[in-house]
């Protein structure tokens, strides 16, 4: 095969796998503060800023596969 | 119309021997508007407040408070918090520039081809590693203060048992993956926002990208909360003397 399509291969594989992870932490997160939300309504407001806040730290490992994927790409 | 997305910011000009890329323009074009009005607001504050007197204090208040409960008290609060809320602020600045409307259809004609004249400052991998290495550095050097020279040393080369010599190595390991995780995630995140931006616009020009943006607007303003907040942590934590079981937990958390 050539270098290029080899490349395509491999960006989408990278993002592709990298985000499995980063899905399934984001969605417990957002199913926790959901069922706390529940249990204790007057502090949805602290827990929501919370949960974007651990949602964007979680997200990271995503990030990184995606860096690394736009590198294969675009350079 | 192609996608032109590319890794590297673009030239706008030549100073001398020093390429002008557009983000480095913008975010001195960013400093000076926030120093100047910043300044402004220095030199005209009064006792009875108007308006946006009253919205900065409400926020500096607000914002120093927050600073306490993470730091843990009030006169640390108040050295760190210059530091971070600047950060704050020069970020949330800088990945809100890009929401100007209309900015994205100019360009610029240069020696090496057409350039966006426009480009978020956060997407230049230089800009974010630079903020990256103060809040790295201002962390060491807090460490260094609090535990002595020695006390610092001895947290990575630890010869008492083997296990502890491995244990200090991971931590230095660790040490150098901060500035990995931190710079990555922003920039990371502020790239991937412009490049399903221009890929959303590239497939369907209308209404389609318009919860894209508004995603990347909830994007640039927790991002920013994010990076200042790991400052924040990262600075708190090397402030600590011994209290290994809370450090722990945060660390997790990072």
């Amino acid at each position: 095969m050539e270098l290029e399509v080899l490349k395509t291969i491999a960006a989408g594989f990278a993002i592709g796998v990298g985000a499995v992870g980063s899905a399934i932490g984001e969605g417990m997160i957002a199913a926790k503060a959901m069922e706390a939300i529940g249990r204790n309504p007057e502090a949805s407001d602290k827990i929501t800023t919370l949960m974007f806040v651990s949602m964007a730290i979680t997200e990271s490992t995503a990030i990184y596969a995606l860096v690394v994927s736009l590198i294969i790409l675009f350079s | 119309m192609k996608l032109d997305i590319s890794l590297a910011p673009n030239i706008l000009f030549n100073l001398g021997s020093l390429p002008v890329t557009n983000t480095l323009f913008w975010s001195f074009i960013l400093s000076v508007a926030l120093i100047v009005v910043t300044l402004y607001m220095r030199y005209s504050l009064k006792r009875i407040p108007g308006r946006w007197q009253s919205i900065l204090e409400i926020l500096v208040e607000e914002g120093l408070n927050f600073v306490e409960s993470i730091i843990g008290s009030r006169k640390k609060a108040k050295k760190v918090f210059p530091l971070v809320f600047t950060m704050f602020i020069f970020i949330v600045f800088a990945n809100l520039l890009t929401f100007i409307p209309g900015q994205s259809a100019l360009s610029i004609h240069t020696q090496s081809g057409d350039v966006a004249p426009f480009r978020a400052i956060m997407s230049d991998y230089g800009m974010v590693f630079v903020l990256t290495m103060i809040s790295i550095i201002t962390a060491q050097v807090v460490a260094i203060i609090t535990h002595g020279p020695f006390g610092y040393l001895s947290k990575f080369i630890n010869l008492k048992s083997p296990l502890a010599f491995v244990l200090g190595l991971m931590d230095l390991i660790g040490e150098v993956a901060k500035i990995l995780s931190l710079s990555f995630r922003l920039f990371g995140n502020i790239f991937a926002g412009e490049v399903l931006g221009s890929v959303m616009l590239f497939l369907a020009p209308f209404f389609i990208p318009l919860p894209f943006a508004l995603l990347g607007l909830i994007t640039a303003i927790i991002q920013a909360f994010v990076f200042s907040l790991l400052t924040l942590i990262f600075i708190s934590m090397a402030s600590e003397m011994e209290k290994k079981e809370e450090q722990s937990q945060r660390e997790c958390m990072v």
